[in-house]
């Protein structure tokens, strides 16, 4: 007998004795909420995320701001090109190993969803996101964020959201409470979380 | 010859993993009692956490709705795991992941060696994960010349320490900050001395001690938090991002998953996300969830392997009161609000389930026999059912469990005549009596006498009133 008989018989057995009637799942939890940008802001930056909120014309400016001059970022293959200063040298991601992305000064990304009533971000590897890697080595990750990709809960999120694709959900820059409980930002994953939030 | 009846519900075999202390609650629990440095510590992190969960709870309108959709979720996992499970596997498959059964702890362990064996590594990187802590899966790697390397920071304190973890979520929970200094110091090769206590500096030390070991190790292990049925996607919930990293570098990912962790749908995680976070770190949501779903082309690891562990989980399906167990999502809150808990620490309840769910899972894993103080390491207050996101009602599993420990025979004899002089007017009558003539005896708090002594040990008798209740009414 295979070892997936022996566990699925098991299981019948156990649960042949008092057979379990069927459950029904109470689902009047809240599904949607009212949307509040401000809300989202309040809910990033109380993780230690750098909040910007400029026009969609404004982002390479801001990005300059944020990164050194003279900086080397990775980027996804399907990042706008407009979005990027002429101030960093870009390297677009068509392969790059390792070594170089960790080396990298910073990663710049578009998302696929936020929610506002967590502060969460949620990539999904779309052409703008990129592999999974890209936004993990190197520790500063900037994400640019469009208003309508936005919503205001979980349940929303969820549903914007394919299982068939790789996702990460990010909330604040990496952290740990393993010492004390505090929360301390800033163990393996990018210590500087900047979201730019399009207006 | 003891024979085994193929495909009957098992509990987990002893002599491998960590569900079995050496030594019965109450003297690991005197022993951890007596040191008031981890006494401090624990008392100072449940309290500091208790305070966290409940403003973010509070933050929800509809917490009361989600945690009774979480419960029925899991009572309805339950009733068809069977055909979930295989749901499940034919999804995994579809997207390009291998999926093996581990009938227990030894069969997973010998999966998993076989695996990293297989690709030629000797090393594996490591997400935290209670199923390999169960199961002892470092130590068979090490028995199979494969080094285990964890890489959460609390299981690395507790690895580098070589201590054992004391908390669900926060394995070195027991460990202060100047203590995880001295532990870095110790083991960690080339930390600079002059390195400080403050968190961020020891988490510092700790992102370039495992950077290296991320990067160049070829296969990591990971467990789930959930794994959803009608998907195959896997989702692992966490903080530091060493879980993105072995999720993401390696060639290979090598998942060990309860089987009780599947979920019939998508929508599911809906309430899960909602209810983990809140109730286990006291955040809105952690800084990182990864899910994946079998192999991704191009992207992370291209060799993904699922082992489905049933390890005494189909003899804890069996009882029907003992199943809500099986709920259980990991969150810890029950510890974090547990007066015993925060006075002994995790240790003192042996298996790597500590607090109150360990209480009661535990010794359903094994088979009561095998964990028999456990159910009593608790006095019954409660609030580990008021803080439990899922609504597993710990104390009614504790009364159930008590029922089934093996009692002394003085015990059933002494329980037995008091049942038979209650039932009989005239017999009690003369019982109380007698019971009045003891305050002759002796004062109050010296207990009974041998061999009666065992009883009144950690129980007050109660002084015998001067006047019993008969005599009052029959004096009017």
């Amino acid at each position: 007998m295979s070892s997936r008989d022996l566990v699925l018989g098991r299981l019948r057995a156990a649960l042949a004795a008092g057979d379990p009637a069927p459950v029904e799942v109470p689902r009047d939890y809240r599904s949607e909420g009212t949307l509040d940008l401000d809300r989202l802001v309040e809910r990033l930056t109380d993780y230690r995320a750098h909040v910007h909120r400029v026009p969609e014309a404004a982002v390479a400016d801001t990005i300059a701001d944020i990164l050194p001059a003279g900086a080397t970022i990775v980027v996804p293959p399907g990042l706008p090109p407009a979005w990027l200063p002429s101030t960093v040298t870009a390297l677009v991601d068509e392969g790059l190993d390792n070594g170089r992305i960790g080396a990298a000064d910073g990663v710049v990304t578009g998302a696929a969803v936020a929610v506002a009533e967590t502060g969460t971000v949620v990539l999904d590897g779309s052409p703008d996101q990129g592999r999974r890697v890209l936004s993990l080595l190197p520790d500063r990750h900037v994400c640019v964020l469009r208003a309508d990709q936005v919503v205001a809960t979980v349940p929303q999120a969820l549903a914007r959201l394919s299982p068939h694709r790789p996702l990460t959900w990010i909330s604040g820059p990496s952290a740990t409470s393993d010492i004390e409980l505090n929360r301390v930002e800033g163990v393996h994953g990018p210590r500087n979380l900047h979201i730019i939030l399009l207006l | 010859m003891t024979q085994t009846f193929l495909g009957m519900p098992a509990t987990a075999p002893p002599g491998v993993g960590h569900l079995r202390g050496e030594e019965p609650f109450p003297v690991a629990a005197r022993r951890a009692l007596a040191d008031s440095q981890l006494r401090r510590n624990v008392g100072h992190a449940t309290t500091t956490i208790r305070a966290k969960s409940g403003a973010v709870i509070g933050e929800l309108p509809d917490w009361e709705h989600l945690r009774a959709a979480g419960s029925a979720i899991k009572a309805d996992v339950l009733a068809r795991l069977p055909e979930l499970l295989e749901q499940l596997e034919a999804k995994v498959t579809q997207a390009g992941g291998v999926v093996h059964w581990a009938a227990d702890a030894n069969e997973a362990n010998r999966i998993v060696t076989d695996l990293v064996s297989a690709t030629g590594s000797d090393r594996v990187i490591k997400v935290k994960s209670m199923a390999t802590q169960e199961i002892g899966l470092n130590e068979a790697l090490a028995d199979a010349g494969i080094e285990p390397v964890e890489t959460d920071l609390a299981e690395l304190i507790v690895q580098l320490g070589d201590d054992r973890p004391s908390h669900i979520l926060v394995p070195a929970i027991h460990r202060n900050r100047a203590e995880i200094r001295e532990i870095f110091l110790r083991a960690m090769p080339g930390v600079d001395p002059a390195l400080t206590d403050e968190p961020a500096a020891l988490a510092a030390v700790a992102r370039r001690y495992l950077r290296q070991t991320f990067l160049s190790t070829k296969v990591a292990v990971s467990g789930a938090n959930f794994a959803v049925a009608e998907t195959g996607t896997l989702a692992v919930v966490e903080s530091e991002g060493n879980g993105r990293m072995c999720l993401t570098l390696p060639e290979t990912l090598i998942t060990v998953m309860g089987i009780e962790k599947v979920v019939p749908t998508w929508r599911d995680l809906e309430v899960f996300l909602q209810l983990l976070p809140r109730a286990s770190t006291g955040e809105r949501m952690n800084p990182y969830t990864s899910m994946w779903t079998g192999v991704t082309p191009g992207d992370g690891p291209q060799a993904f392997h699922l082992v489905l562990l049933d390890n005494g989980r189909s003899a804890v399906l069996a009882d029907e009161v003992g199943r809500q167990a099986l709920h259980c999502i990991r969150c810890s809150a029950c510890l974090n609000v547990c007066p015993v808990y925060e006075r002994t620490g995790g240790h003192a309840y042996g298996s790597v389930y500590p607090g109150p769910i360990g209480a009661v899972l535990s010794p359903q894993l094994t088979g009561v026999a095998d964990n028999a103080s456990l159910p009593y390491a608790s006095s019954l207050c409660g609030a580990c059912y008021d803080a439990c996101p899922v609504k597993i009602n710990i104390p009614e599993l504790l009364v159930h469990l008590r029922d089934q420990v093996p009692h002394p025979r003085g015990e059933s004899v002494a329980m037995a005549a008091a049942a038979y002089t209650m039932d009989r007017p005239r017999l009690y009558e003369a019982a109380q009596r007698a019971a009045r003539l003891s305050r002759l005896a002796g004062r109050r708090g010296r207990g009974l006498p041998p061999p009666l002594n065992g009883w009144t040990a950690s129980r007050d008798l109660p002084d015998p009133p001067a006047q019993t209740f008969r005599d009052w009414w029959a004096e009017r």
